[in-house]
């Protein structure tokens, strides 16, 4: 295995130190490192941060792999900076079975491009009635730790007390999609000053944040373990905040476009910029981005959801929700949290890897960044300026809200137990 | 004026009343024994309807026609409509066609700036109804009907005016052009109706909003009354046909508590007996009827300046005291 020296990188933004990665763990750290043979890679100026850890990633195989595959959506995350990512069950079958999550589970340790630990449904057929198996997913090859219905909401108050204590026995956790059914049916876009002068049925805060408060009700009643996806207004941030001061075992994300988008690119009609939950409004991301940065929110969430062109071609209410989000997030975050003054680098990886580790329950991933620590590492030019160029994205899909925007950071190389997945920028 | 007719918003003061005088101007033609222009002839004007609507696409056919141009009719209802690769595919296949205007009627918001934006199309595209977002040539329409009748002239505008706008507001594409273009022509708009029916955020529009209808109407020089549809009683909308005319409909008693001068107008389909009482609508305050005749003047005026371009509408037939529309489209 090659083993490569890592010159003058700046670890979680610090003073330039080398490492030498050899035998898939991190050998040394110091200054003036003799190469011995191993490559070396010239980092002056750039950022080392641990392998990101996405907890939220649609892969859409098995099923609609025009959309993206196993192994096209783990290159995007290995471009994007990642070394872990959790593939969501809302495929074709639905991974509510250990047959489907082991095959995706297999599916990602032969693309080598990234961890792929796949998450369970809660439901059978995310239908919210019946629970799946969800021992036998734990117990399974891909020993499923994080269930989710995502897409959909576990909206049966029954059906999500027991899928929150069931899941007490083997250490499990339920990922909630907080979205109240009654209350968005139909619903196009946030509901606000936007939607009622452009006619699209609105998205009320009040749909997420009803359900999130139910759910930490829940979680404490039964002393078991609630993550929130995607936290997308000020009150959730608030109903969050309120619960970790109860002490209670609850954990939330909050997706890169969240964290920079609002309502208002609506006024386009563009479905580039329809997704779900919605784009809310300034006040939103700036609270979240103040959740984010104070702890209140634990990681960021890609909801990487590619689809195909013609489910955004169209006019908005026959769009698909969702956009990619693997290969821009560190730059969004970079430029939201941290060219922002809100976060620095050591934050950046504590939300972005080692959180999104804990909450997911890997053991290998979301290290410090030290000696005899698994090699998974990426390295970050925080100097970079460019457009997105979406002709150069991995994932199959180009459904990219950033289109022609101009983002800081790029990811130039990224190490996955020692083995580089991205060097130059380029996929190794 | 822009390429395109997509919402009254995109409209300046002059740019509205460009379209009102010259709706003046066609309105004098369709009083002619032969009432046709040969302004669009060679131009070929797509009316592209994927909801039905037999009246605007047939006001809309009569315009083109009286302007001379070639007319064709695609309606999209009834084949597969329910996915969106259809607006662009069809786009894709008028563009072929060379249509230099597409009237648009679709039943999602967003669909003609869609097209307008895109570039699977280069003709202009008039709104014709999107959703529940807008429908500029009603409001346009409108507002030439109540401009006949309470500021008559040229160059006037609606400065000062009382409109009542009343029925269901959440769903109305009519209500929201009409509150961005009476905004411009000066109009002070209330809007009324249970609380149900106004929409979130209704307080950042430029206009005011009562529950209380009989509390608007003395103060009213125009009410419009908006179509209810009686399934809205199912999605808890208001309690029950009755009530809602008990509370919001225009009765014969309501009409009474009008200035002298006020005009009743329904932008149709009516609902007869929920939100207006038939001897309202068809009394001599009603301008119903009118507002169809105008449609036709609007429709023409717009296609006519998005299409026509630089020469006068009525070059050899113009009356003397009617002002060019150059003088109008600085
Ligand atoms: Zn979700």
């Amino acid at each position: 295995m090659t083993s490569y020296l890592i010159k003058n990188a700046r670890i979680l933004g610090g003073e330039p130190q080398d490492l030498r990665l050899k035998d898939g763990v991190i050998a040394e750290i110091g200054t003036y490192l003799a190469d011995d043979g191993a490559t070396v890679i010239d980092a002056e100026g750039l950022i080392a941060l641990p392998g990101l850890v996405d907890l939220h990633t649609h892969l859409r195989e098995p099923g609609r792999e025009d959309a993206e595959t196993v192994l096209t959506g783990t290159r995007a995350a290995a471009k994007g900076g990642f070394t872990a990512v959790h593939a969501m069950a809302n495929t074709f079958p639905v991974a509510d079975t250990a047959g489907v999550v082991e095959q995706v589970w297999r599916l990602g340790k032969e693309s080598g491009y990234c961890d792929v630990q796949p998450v369970g449904a809660v439901t059978i057929g995310l239908e919210g009635k019946q629970l799946a198996e969800l021992g036998t997913m734990a117990d399974s090859a891909a020993a499923v730790r994080v269930f989710s219905d995502d897409g959909k909401c576990v909206d049966d108050a029954v059906i999500m007390r027991r899928a929150l204590e069931y899941v007490k026995a083997f250490g499990g956790v339920i990922a909630q999609h907080a979205q109240e059914p009654r209350l968005t049916e139909g619903a196009q876009m946030n509901e606000g000053t936007v939607s009622g002068e452009l006619g699209l049925r609105g998205w009320p805060a009040v749909a997420e944040e009803s359900i999130i408060a139910r759910d930490v009700l829940l979680a404490a009643h039964v002393g078991s373990r609630l993550h929130v996806c995607h936290v997308s207004t000020a009150g959730s941030v608030e109903i969050i905040r309120w619960a970790k001061s109860k002490g209670w075992d609850v954990t939330a994300e909050v997706t890169p476009h969240h964290l920079l988008l609002t309502d208002e690119l609506v006024r386009s009609y563009d479905p580039v910029y329809k997704v779900n939950p919605p784009l809310r409004t300034e006040a939103d991301v700036l609270a979240l981005r103040e959740a984010l940065a104070d702890g209140t929110i634990d990681a960021v969430a890609t909801d990487h959801a590619p689809h195909p062109s013609e489910d955004k071609d169209c006019e908005w209410a026959a769009a698909a929700m969702g956009m990619v989000g693997l290969e821009t997030a560190l730059s969004v975050v970079q430029q939201t949290m941290v060219e922002t003054g809100l976060m620095g680098w050591a934050d950046v990886a504590d939300r972005m890897s080692r959180r999104p580790a804990a909450i997911g329950g890997l053991t290998g991933q979301g290290r410090p960044v030290s000696v005899d620590e698994p090699a998974n590492l990426v390295l970050v030019d925080p100097a970079y300026r460019g457009a997105v160029n979406p002709d150069s994205f991995a994932t199959r899909s180009r459904n990219t809200p950033y289109r022609g925007r101009d983002l800081p950071g790029r990811v130039v190389a990224t190490f996955l137990r020692g083995r580089a997945t991205v060097l130059d920028g380029e996929l190794v | 004026m822009k390429r395109h007719l997509v919402s009254t918003a995109d409209l300046t003061l002059d740019d509205a009343l460009l379209i009102l005088d010259t709706a003046e101007e066609m309105a004098q033609v369709s009083t002619r024994a032969v009432k046709k222009l040969p302004t669009l002839r060679g131009r070929t004007v797509v009316n592209l309807f994927f909801e039905d609507s037999t009246r605007t696409r047939t006001s809309f056919e009569v315009a083109e026609k009286r302007l001379s141009a070639d007319v064709i009719n695609f309606s999209a209802k009834g084949s597969s409509v329910s996915k969106g690769e259809t607006l662009k595919d069809t786009a894709l296949t008028l563009q072929a066609m060379g249509a230099d205007a597409v009237v648009i009627r679709h039943g999602a918001s967003g669909a003609p700036q869609r097209l307008a934006e895109s570039d699977w199309l280069h003709g202009s595209v008039v709104n014709a109804g999107d959703g529940t977002h807008e429908h500029p040539t009603q409001a346009l329409l409108d507002a030439f009907t109540m401009r006949r009748h309470l500021n008559p002239g040229l160059g006037r505008d609606l400065n000062g005016r009382r409109i009542t706008i009343v029925g269901d507001v959440l769903h109305s594409r009519v209500a929201r052009s009409n509150v961005h273009l009476l905004h411009t022509l000066g109009a002070e708009v209330t809007l009324v109706a249970p609380p149900t029916l106004v929409p979130y955020g209704v307080e950042s529009w430029p206009c005011a909003v009562s529950y209380d209808l009989d509390a608007v109407l003395p103060k009213s020089d125009a009410v419009m009354m908006l179509r209810v549809q009686r399934e809205r009683m199912n999605a808890a909308f208001f309690p029950t046909q009755r009530e809602y005319s008990l509370r919001y409909g225009l009765d014969a008693k309501r009409a009474a508590a009008l200035p002298e001068h006020a005009i009743v107008m329904h932008p149709g389909p009516m609902v007869r007996g929920m939100e207006i009482a038939s001897e309202i609508a068809d009394s001599a305050r009603s301008t119903i009827v009118e507002q169809v005749t105008n449609g036709v003047s609007i429709r023409m005026a717009v296609l006519y300046l998005l299409l026509g371009g630089s020469e006068p509408a009525l070059s050899p037939a113009r009356p003397a005291e009617s002002r060019t529309t150059e003088e109008h489209s600085k």
